[in-house]
């Protein structure tokens, strides 16, 4: 799924604290992805078009599919794309998707993904949960800021690990859970 | 499983390393392109191949990167390598298989894989 490419904007907006959470309810039979910023935020005039694939902020070219694919990937599975925002404040981007639907693309390597997102934005902080069936599993890059003790997050021994660990601990929860 | 006792490890080795070399200047970046272009063309395996093979040969003073849509969608994933004092090379519809003779050949060699290169095509 498209994390990167929606992560990326509130890389773009100067956030300095990114959540990303992935978490599966069983119940409720959805999975359900947030992704929320401490970034400049948007206007409601801005808010009202970021869907609208035709509409971008950026200047070199008149299209902007990050947000727009996320709500089609979403809404085919029967789920929902909401996005909150405030301008000072930051934004939440919640898509919500079928978790057992035949169209919900598959999760694909969420481990590099995330991984490759930190390794590439060295100096933002980023949190990413996984929960499912009961169990979570939470990677905050502050703790092991700490722990490098400024060696950069783009080392690649550092991605390396980075990868790793995420995906060693994230891979039996959503296994567990059937979402993989 | 992988802890943070193994990243504290890392850390102190990487410390050995970066007090031998000096800063920016000396650094070679490996700049891959990441936008939805780049992606869709497969543009993380190539990123995760690069960092995985850097990490493997232990080698210091590279950083490998991100950056946005180059315009030359068509020729994605690409790369550019930027190394102290040679022009920037830009690698052209790579895949993870090119990237350890990318590394032993230009990174750790200083001689670009011609034919991997924009300037073949």
């Amino acid at each position: 799924m498209n994390v990167l490419d929606v992560a990326q904007n509130s890389v773009a907006a100067g956030a300095t604290l990114i959540r990303i959470t992935l978490e599966a309810d069983e119940e409720q039979g959805l999975l359900t992805l947030t992704i929320a910023d401490n970034g400049k935020g948007m206007t409601p005039e801005t808010l009202a078009h970021v869907t609208d694939p035709f509409y971008t902020t950026r200047k070199t070219r008149k299209v902007g599919l990050g947000l727009p694919f996320l709500k089609m990937s979403a809404e085919m599975t029967g789920g929902t794309l909401a996005i909150e925002s405030e301008v000072g404040k930051g934004t939440v981007v919640t898509a919500s998707f079928g978790l057992h639907h035949i169209d919900r693309a598959p999760l694909g390597d969420v481990a590099s993904t995330v991984a490759g997102l930190i390794q590439c934005s060295p100096d933002i902080d980023f949190v990413f949960t996984v929960r499912a069936g009961g169990e979570e599993f939470c990677a905050d890059t502050r703790e092991m800021r700490e722990v490098l003790d400024g060696v950069s997050f783009a080392e690649p021994a550092v991605a390396q690990w980075l990868r790793e660990f995420i995906g060693e601990n994230t891979q039996p929860i959503l296994q567990r859970s059937n979402i993989i | 499983m992988k802890s943070l006792q193994e990243l504290a490890a890392i850390r102190d080795r990487m410390k050995q390393t970066v007090n031998t070399r000096e800063a920016a200047h000396d650094t070679t970046r490996i700049v891959v392109g990441m936008a939805t272009c780049g992606i869709a063309a497969g543009a993380r395996p190539v990123l995760n191949a690069f960092t995985e093979e850097i990490a493997r040969r232990e080698l210091s003073g590279v950083l490998v990167t991100q950056t946005g849509c180059i315009g030359l969608c068509q020729y994605e994933p690409i790369v550019e390598v930027t190394m102290p004092g040679q022009d920037k090379v830009t690698y052209v519809k790579m895949t993870p298989d090119k990237v350890a003779r990318v590394v032993s050949e230009h990174i750790i060699g200083g001689k670009p894989v011609a034919e991997y290169t924009i300037g073949a095509r």
